[in-house]
């Protein structure tokens, strides 16, 4: 008998499954040590029993519980305690679970101004908002922490399947996993200058200078070159096993999907600040929101009705 | 009062849904529903946001095919912005999106769909998954996860990131494709072509003959089907217009600009999905299944039965296979897993195809782009069926307005008739047990929603 493992999503959108998946070969070995007891995305395990006629959510005891996405309703709440009464350690997978992730953006209106607004688009004929048997939902979208104790976090839109395997690999070697506390530029090979005489940040409308054929290394640093790009405030993570965080790879600037590289950070506000410090005009930023677009959970991102004042 | 059977969550599907059954107090089933349980809001909350940062949010609609969002969103936000993205620029994104098609039906009839025909649907569910056929067929599961990874990390080496893409861009895509990177993908894509068309003789010979009784019957209901084709009537995938076919076969054909003046979205109380429907036939919506009113389906089955052609041999060789043998429009639910494959062959044609241009590699791969004011209407069609995005801006080019009409969506009506109809069918004075239930989740699982 394996290590038993249980994983399920809430407010998600499968990527942190399919990066499971994304393990690839090495999943095929490691799947010789454990045992998914419950895994909707895979495997045929119902919340009320395999006839449909159970009283109550179960989900099996298992060793590890694995939960992506943020909690948004009351079907998620319900799972989401049920999974961590039945598993010994869990893991928050992906940075909706860590942070609220993209669906926290909601968190400036509330789920229910979000839910409202959906079913009164042009095309949609006018109708109630549907109530019966769908499950209510919360205020806003919560981080799982913020619901249930969390024991490791491993964040990341999606999260890099070699991170996963290291996390899973550690809990069956019974150590520590080794998961990167630094930043994404500390990861990122672009060859930065120093001050680069940059006062504003560009939107991403042109393409960022460099040579194709030339390797990533040459490239001068995007933030250098004028373009907003959150490497400095973001977790490192998407680098690893790859060489180059993934964004970059593709010359096109960070979002900071990672979450905050500092613990309890603030996206935006550390954002502003490094901007600051390098003599740029934060101003420049269109819409700084959205700079917390992946960590607006843990209150970050409220409606705009009760930050009234605050600014 | 009769009970309630509670099938939740559906499994091997990506989504949250779950079917409810009702049974009378006869034991036989008098209502059956499929409720989609959970709604994330993406139309508000990209309110706000500078348009050219939106293909980089919508894309985590869905992890499964965030290439498609990611697409069909830069496409609308051209449309705003007014730019016509460059010949090659469009060139990147349709491999791109190409390649995704390859990874997702991998994933879907091999991960997700085969434990039910592989192991069995009345096999005991602690086996009836992919682990299940690791361990019954190693050597098929060894292969399956080796082509999926290739596909996989195709396009994570060349567009950064496979999932949640950033590569593609308002006005073209964000990196041109070096002599040497062609050459990889192409020897790549020509190992997943060999891998599909075996794919697709492994299903017929050892797989769907076993289930020919199912195919024709489980889950089967009478609707129109909508799907994008080019002027001369082929599949496409990445661009072109809609054509939308009645069960009679008959056909309206719409530029994808003008989809709110052929299309509209019914809502039920008891699902956050809503149901769209045709609403240029004129007859209203009815999830009848006598006489269904307004009901199309959308995803692979809905192509393949609109499209006239494929223009690409292998892909067209089986195309005339499948209509020799089962007509067109094919009504059986469970012929989207074949079709599904046939897609598959004419995505590893065309990635093939558009990687042996010449002018793959140029370098000029973005169009100068202004953010401004104005409407985008943008579309792909998705594995899951036709996606379409709809933007407003302001004049500092960020959104104002949003309407999105999800693949998924097209066939929640559909499934919803085809859960009623296998239940209906399959469950009688009350005698039912759990390989029966299963094939009422198999009728969903052949949408892929
Ligand atoms: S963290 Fe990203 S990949 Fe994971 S569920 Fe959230 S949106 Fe999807
Ligand atoms: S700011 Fe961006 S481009 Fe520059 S080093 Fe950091 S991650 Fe790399
Ligand atoms: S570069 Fe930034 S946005 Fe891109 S994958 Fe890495 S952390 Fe995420």
């Amino acid at each position: 008998m394996g290590v038993r493992i249980a994983e399920e999503w809430l407010h998600s959108c499968s990527g942190c499954e399919i990066s499971i998946l994304n393990i690839g070969e090495p999943l095929i070995e490691l799947l010789e040590k454990i045992d998914f007891v419950h895994i909707p995305v895979l495997i045929d395990n119902k919340y009320y029993g395999q006839l449909g006629d159970g009283k109550e959510l179960r989900i099996p005891e298992a060793d590890v519980g694995i939960v992506s996405g943020g909690v948004a309703n009351q079907e998620h709440l319900e799972v989401l305690f049920e999974m961590r009464k039945k598993c010994k350690v869990l893991i928050a997978l992906g940075t909706c679970a860590t942070h609220g992730g993209l669906p926290a953006l909601i968190n400036e209106w509330g789920m229910k101004k979000g839910i409202d607004d959906y079913y009164k688009t042009p095309t949609t004929e006018p109708c109630e908002v549907p109530s019966e048997v769908v499950p209510k939902p919360l205020d806003r979208v919560y981080a799982v922490d913020e619901k249930v104790k969390v024991d490791l976090m491993l964040p990341g839109c999606p999260p890099n399947p070699a991170l996963i395997a290291e996390v899973v690999n550690a809990l069956l070697e019974g150590r520590d996993p080794a998961i990167p506390g630094k930043s994404v530029c500390d990861t990122c090979p672009t060859r930065r200058e120093g001050k680069g005489g940059v006062s504003r940040v560009r939107r991403f409308l042109q393409n960022a200078q460099y040579d194709p054929e030339a390797p990533i290394d040459e490239m001068r640093c995007l933030l250098e070159q004028g373009l907003m790009c959150m490497g400095p405030v973001t977790a490192a993570g998407c680098a690893a096993g790859r060489g180059v965080p993934s964004c970059i790879r593709a010359r096109v600037p960070c979002r900071g999907c990672f979450g905050p590289v500092r613990k309890k950070g603030n996206q935006m506000l550390d954002m502003m600040n490094a901007l600051a410090s390098n003599g740029i005009d934060w101003k420049s930023v269109v819409d700084r929101r959205s700079l917390l677009r992946f960590s607006g959970a843990h209150g970050l991102l409220k409606p705009l009705s009760a930050r009234k004042g605050e600014e | 009062m009769g009970k309630v059977i509670n099938i939740q969550p559906i499994t091997r599907i990506e989504g949250h849904a779950k079917i409810a059954i009702h049974l009378d107090d006869n034991g036989n089933v008098s209502d059956a529903f499929l409720h989609v349980m959970s709604l994330r809001g993406f139309e508000k909350f990209i309110e706000g946001r500078a348009a050219e940062e939106v293909p980089r949010i919508v894309n985590r609609i869905c992890g499964i095919c965030p290439w498609m969002h990611h697409l069909a969103a830069n496409k609308a936000v051209d449309g705003c912005f007014g730019v016509t993205p460059t010949p090659t620029g469009h060139k990147l994104r349709e491999v791109c999106q190409i390649m995704a098609h390859i990874n997702d039906k991998i994933l879907h009839f091999f991960f997700l769909a085969a434990p039910d025909f592989i192991i069995g649907p009345d096999s005991d569910y602690s086996v009836r998954n992919v682990i299940g056929i690791v361990k019954k067929a190693p050597d098929l599961a060894a292969k399956v996860v080796k082509m999926r990874q290739l596909g996989q990390m195709m396009l994570e080496r060349f567009a950064g990131k496979a999932m949640h893409p950033i590569a593609g861009v308002v006005g073209g895509f964000a990196k041109p494709m070096t002599e040497k990177e062609r050459r990889s993908l192409l020897d790549d894509t020509r190992t997943l072509l060999d891998f599909a068309l075996f794919s697709i003789d492994y299903a017929k010979t050892s797989v769907f003959p076993k289930y020919e009784d199912a195919i024709e019957h489980l889950g089967a209901i009478n609707t129109g089907f909508l799907g994008t084709v080019d002027d001369t009537g082929a599949l496409r995938l990445y661009d072109g217009h809609f054509r939308l076919m009645k069960g009679d076969g008959s056909l309206t054909e719409f530029p994808v600009h003008k989809y709110d003046k052929f299309l509209s979205e019914h809502v039920e109380s008891w699902t956050y999905g809503k149901l769209p429907y045709a609403k240029c036939w004129n007859e209203g919506f009815s999830m009848d299944l006598d006489a269904p009113k307004g009901v199309y389906r959308a995803n692979t089955l809905a192509r393949i039965n609109v499209a006239d052609h494929i223009a690409t041999p292998r892909a067209q060789a089986e195309l005339e296979e499948f209509r020799e043998k089962f007509g067109r429009p094919a009504q059986g639910t469970l012929l989207y897993h074949w079709a599904r494959l046939i897609e598959l062959v004419y995505a590893c044609e065309r990635s093939i195809e558009l990687l042996e241009q010449d002018d793959i590699t140029d370098t000029n791969i973005r169009a100068k782009v202004e953010p401004k004011a104005g409407r985008g209407i943008g579309a792909v069609e998705a594995p899951r069926g036709s996606l379409i995005h709809d933007y407003t801006t302001d004049d500092n080019g960020c959104i104002v307005k949003a309407n999105m009409i999800v693949g998924t969506t097209h066939n929640i009506a559909p499934m919803n008739m085809s859960v009623r109809q296998a239940a209906t069918s399959l469950i009688k004075g009350g005698v039912y047990d759990e390989g029966l239930l299963n094939k009422v989740e198999m009728a969903v699982r052949a949408y892929d929603p």
